[in-house]
């Protein structure tokens, strides 16, 4: 599905991504962690298309498309999403309305009629469900004075709208206490199918053990320095970084 | 040479002629005024004898008087002598079909969600008898005269209600009161007259549309609405289609009268030509709107989406005079390119317990200014007066400029006066989290600002807030990026 090969990034003078290679197949989800600062973000970010990021090298492949080529917007339309780690505000818009107007421009690139008011009214309701969310947060402006955990679990509802084919989500755990962060890990294992794929980025083996990964891989400074199981999560949290890094440098 | 004065340049380069004398069977004065010019649009129009009077003072008071030069506009000075002050609707050549009409203006409409039907009626292009609005006019006004409701063009309240007129026309806007309300008074062309009866609720939205012969009358409009006691109207003006004129200089007044428990609902949207990308061209808008809340417990509510004309000077205001009257304005304006607005309101609290409301959203793109300038004034007698202000600006770009003038005056000891204002940018982040969800640039700009102009924007009744919405979005169309 995502193929990433050899991918350098920078943002103004600051190289930040120093050769990425990945490979994400359909069905499976990847985690992604690393001590702050490593380039985790900076990943997702390319992937989504943020412009900040200036690809300096390598290439992305997603599901026989070069990704790179694509608008960011397209990107979403062929089935990326991101759950952002800072969920940004937009005063007077209600993330009803917000995700009408996504839904209906991505229908609209694939060839599909725009959905009818009873359809995604239906649709809506089954979503809500799906993550437990209530509907007068989804009546509010959009991320306005939501708490730390409302944001997150809003991300997850608009993912669980929008079906993706690959979801990244950038530390949708932190700030969630543990029954939220119990009904998010729900909510994306429900969503999770064979033709679809989920990379997580965490600090915390916790999240992990709801999200059971097939993969784990640790970036540090702007490279995958390792890859393993769910078995590294496990070590990870028991040892922290340092092993890793003193591995690197003897190196 | 200046951009403006070229286009009043090309207008006309003869000067005027002293000493011409009026000749009735022309169609068009010639440019220049004075007080045979004067002389010449009231006998045009058969006017008595009171209200050339009353526009013969209004043109002496206006010849003492300058321009006022405080509002933060710039633009080239304005030759008052080479205007045409006077010419009778002409019979245009009408196009035989919108293929006739320029391919972009169809395009704009379109994107407006604007109906054929009306397509064919804002360009003027025939249209067969069945969905001529005249006959939805004609029943439109039986319907009105049943409830003794009077809605008709300002020349036509001039002979059938001289007595109301006379009465109301200059009661709330005073001849000499700015410059362009002293230009208008002078030489007005027409405009819209209205008066609800006592107890009465108006049943429908009141709008030019729905009158008869509302010929073309932009340039220096005047409209006079009276609500009497206990009766409610709501009044809307303009539209979201583009509109033209070949006029540059528009100065038109607006008075809204209110009795006691009476409420007036006065919603525009303003779409006048705002000159091309490089601020050639565009109407000069320099409107006094005014209304007085005469009688206790009444209530002006004006609400206004501007997002036309090259320079907007306008202030749309309440003269709170009845104890407990309820004054509101809610504005959205909007600059692109190389627009400058300088708009907002005055609230004249003189009554006993009157409250004031203003709710001012500005939104600034490409190399435009936008200025809020707004007056809260508590008189003397006017105890435990209160107002609330919300001024917020939006900034697109780094070139345009927001700026807010707040004036308080507060003469008792009991008023309670709030103001709250905010800037914020259209961020990249807003920007980019829509990109992310699939929706593009265009939608996402629209998505952000009208959400920003909400609050306005659900003042408005519900057919014209769409078409408002869509207006905004194509206003911005393409500022960001
Ligand atoms: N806009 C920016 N301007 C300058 N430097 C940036 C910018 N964005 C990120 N960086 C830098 O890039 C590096 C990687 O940041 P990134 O946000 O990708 O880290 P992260 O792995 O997600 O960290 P965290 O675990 O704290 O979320 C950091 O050193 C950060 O300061
Ligand atoms: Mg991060």
């Amino acid at each position: 599905m995502l193929n990433i090969k050899n991918l350098q990034a920078r943002i103004g003078e600051n190289q930040i991504l120093n050769g990425i290679d990945l490979k994400v197949n359909a069905g499976e989800v990847h985690a992604i962690m690393g001590p702050n600062g490593s380039g985790k973000s900076t990943l997702a970010s390319v992937l989504a298309g943020r412009e900040d990021y200036e690809v300096t090298g390598g290439k992305i492949d997603f599901l026989g498309k070069d990704l790179l080529e694509l608008s960011p917007e397209d990107r979403a339309r062929e089935g990326i999403f991101m759950a952002f780690q800072y969920p940004v505000e937009i005063p007077g818009v209600s993330t009803i309305n917000f995700m009408k107007t996504a839904l209906n421009q991505i229908r609209t690139y694939r060839g599909q009629q725009a959905l009818d008011a009873v359809s995604f009214l239906q649709l809506m309701k089954e979503k809500m469900k799906l993550v437990e969310i209530d509907q007068s947060l989804l009546n509010r402006s959009l991320n306005e004075g939501f708490s730390g955990g409302e944001k997150k679990r809003n991300e997850i509802f608009q993912m669980a709208m929008l079906e993706p084919k690959l979801a990244i989500l950038d530390e949708t755990d932190s700030g969630l206490d543990i029954d939220a962060l119990r009904i998010v890990a729900n909510g994306v294992n429900k969503l999770r199918n064979k033709n679809n794929a989920t990379i997580v980025v965490t600090h915390y083996q916790r999240l992990l053990d709801y999200i059971v990964p097939d993969y784990v891989h640790v970036l540090y400074k702007g490279k995958i320095v390792k890859s393993g199981t769910k078995e590294l999560a496990l070590e990870l949290e028991a040892k922290g970084y340092d092993w890793i890094k003193n591995e690197i440098a003897v190196a | 040479m200046s951009k403006s004065n070229q286009v009043l340049e090309e207008i006309t380069s003869k000067e005027y002629e002293h000493g011409w004398t009026v000749n009735l069977e022309t169609d068009e004065a010639p440019k220049g005024l004075n007080e045979d010019i004067v002389r010449f649009i009231s006998a045009k129009k058969n006017e008595p004898e009171w209200l050339l009077d009353w526009r013969l003072k209004a043109f002496r008071q206006w010849q003492k008087m300058t321009e006022p030069k405080w509002p933060n506009v710039t633009y080239p000075a304005i030759n008052y002598q080479d205007i045409i002050y006077y010419s009778a609707p002409k019979q245009k050549v009408k196009p035989n079909s919108l293929n006739e009409v320029d391919p972009e203006l169809i395009k704009t409409f379109e994107k407006l969600g604007i109906s054929l039907t009306e397509q064919k009626r804002l360009t003027g292009v025939a249209v067969d008898a069945v969905i001529d609005s005249v006959s939805v006019a004609t029943t439109f006004k039986e319907k009105l005269s049943e409830l003794g409701i009077i809605f008709c063009s300002f020349s036509e309240a001039v002979k059938e209600h001289p007595e109301l007129v006379k009465k109301y026309l200059g009661s709330v806007v005073p001849i000499g009161d700015n410059y362009f309300a002293a230009l208008n008074s002078a030489v007005f062309s027409d405009g819209s007259f209205c008066y609800i009866p006592k107890g009465v609720r108006c049943p429908m939205e009141l709008s030019t549309y729905f009158r008869i012969n509302a010929a073309n009358t932009g340039q220096f409009e005047r409209t006079l609405i009276v609500a009497d006691e206990g009766s409610y109207v709501s009044y809307l003006e303009g539209c979201t289609a583009p509109m033209r004129d070949e006029n540059q200089l528009h100065a038109a007044v607006v008075e809204l009268y209110t009795m006691k428990g009476a409420e007036i609902k006065y919603s525009t949207v303003q779409n006048w030509y705002p000159g091309d990308k490089n601020g050639k061209g565009g109407i000069y808008n320099f409107v006094t709107k005014r209304g007085l809340c005469a009688g206790d417990h009444s209530k002006i509510s004006w609400t206004q989406v501007e997002t036309g004309s090259a320079i907007t000077w306008k202030y749309p205001s309440c003269i709170l005079k009845g104890d407990y009257s309820v004054g509101e304005f809610y504005s959205v304006a909007v600059t692109n390119n190389y627009q400058q607005a300088d708009t907002g309101t005055k609230m004249i609290h003189i009554g006993k317990n009157t409250r004031s409301r203003i709710v001012s959203k500005g939104i600034s793109a490409g190399k435009s200014q936008n200025s809020y300038r707004g007056q809260v004034h508590v008189m003397k007698r006017a105890t435990n007066a209160r107002n609330h202000s919300q001024c917020d600006s939006l900034l697109m770009g780094d070139q345009c400029g927001a700026h807010t003038f707040p004036y308080i005056d507060v003469e008792n000891n009991s008023a309670r006066i709030e103001h709250e204002a905010t800037t914020s940018k259209i961020g990249e982040d807003q920007i980019f989290y829509c990109l992310q969800r699939g929706i593009d640039e265009e939608a996402a700009v629209a998505l952000i600002v009208n959400g920003y102009a909400k609050e306005v924007l659900n003042q408005l009744p519900m057919e014209f807030a769409v078409e408002a919405q869509k207006l905004l979005a194509l206003t911005l169309e393409g500022s960001v990026g």
